[in-house]
């Protein structure tokens, strides 16, 4: 294995460590801080009321199914990218023609 | 993580979006300029908010024992300076305030200020500094996305306790208050960001070295071929 395609996969290796760790050894209910801190204001603050609410607010399965749409489609894009970037250096540099720029 | 809907008193709702309005109105301005004087940078500007897009809908548990998610501007911010971010992660809020009930229409001021405005400047300022001092291209890029994600969870905090300042002890109080609720969980979170973009400019360096070049993040190597 190349030494920088090592060090990419150490990177991802870094990052799914550090979301497991918590996982793994701390306990915890693991909900949205947003949330916590809105409890937090409530208990604070107990006469205010949040004065709007979401105008579509989806069931916790159907929100967990658009969050994974999000990334699919940030992924997607990403993915794309990679390849028609890839792509078009391997066109370039196999036709490898004076003219071949751009 | 972002102010959830209604959770800003409306004169506070109001005035953050006054105070982020021009930045994002600038931002389009900014992504519309960008277009035209360099129309192939089209595909890695969608590639840069597709990254926002990924990381922000990723919800990752901390070590605080709550979970929050990345915001995946400080990327965007360093290929195309921040204003161009000030759209793209507002378009990202937009979408998890409208479709996912995340965040808020009322709070997407706050929000937008947060995450599309103070993160990526932060980041690019952070960055353009690394590089100064003589940092590295990764070492700059791990800094700049990694405050800049703290950065936005900090200026949350700030947003949060100005509005809702604390009994005993005002509004420095709530900051640290919220401070503890959102930044401290955020920490972890901002070192994978960091990694997460070091590893796509690792990626882009590989795949479009001409590209980043253009950009100035690559200075122009006389002995390697860039475009062939």
């Amino acid at each position: 294995m190349k030494r920088a395609t090592l060090v990419n996969w150490l990177l991802v290796l870094a990052v799914v460590t550090i979301a497991a760790v918590p996982l793994v050894f701390i306990g915890g209910e693991f909900g949205g801080a947003d949330g916590i801190a809105a409890e937090r204001i409530a208990a604070d603050h107990p006469d205010y009321r949040p004065w709007a609410s979401a105008l579509f607010e989806p069931s916790a399965e159907v929100a967990s199914g658009l969050f994974a749409l999000q990334a699919a489609l940030g992924a997607g894009f990403l993915g794309y990218y990679f390849g028609v970037v890839r792509t078009k250096r391997r066109l370039r540099r196999e036709s490898d023609a004076p003219d071949g720029e751009g | 993580m972002h102010i959830a809907e209604g959770y800003l008193p409306p004169l506070h709702a109001v005035a953050w979006t006054v105070a982020a309005a021009p930045f994002v109105v600038h931002g389009a301005r900014a992504v519309v300029r960008q277009l035209r004087t360099d129309p192939e940078s089209k595909l890695l500007l969608g590639a840069a908010g597709a990254f926002s897009f990924v990381l922000s809908a990723l919800k990752i548990p901390s070590v605080t024992g709550s979970c929050s998610h990345p915001t995946g501007t400080g990327l965007g911010a360093v290929l195309f300076r921040p204003p161009v971010m000030a759209l793209l992660g507002t378009i990202v809020l937009f979408f998890q305030a409208t479709l996912l009930a995340h965040g808020g229409l009322t709070t997407l001021g706050a929000n937008a200020f947060s995450m599309a405005v103070a993160g990526p400047w932060v980041a690019y300022g952070v960055y353009r500094l690394a590089r100064r001092l003589g940092g590295g291209l990764a070492l700059g890029v791990f800094l700049a996305a990694a405050l800049g994600d703290l950065a936005t969870y900090c200026v949350t905090s700030v947003q949060l306790a100005l509005a809702f300042p604390d009994a005993a002890s005002g509004v420095l109080g709530a900051v640290v208050k919220f401070g503890s609720i959102f930044a401290i969980t955020q920490i972890p979170l901002a070192i994978s960001e960091g990694l997460l973009t070091v590893l796509i400019v690792r990626l882009l360096t590989r795949v479009s070295p001409a590209e980043l070049t253009r950009l100035g993040l690559l200075r122009p190597a006389p002995g390697k071929e860039i475009a062939a």
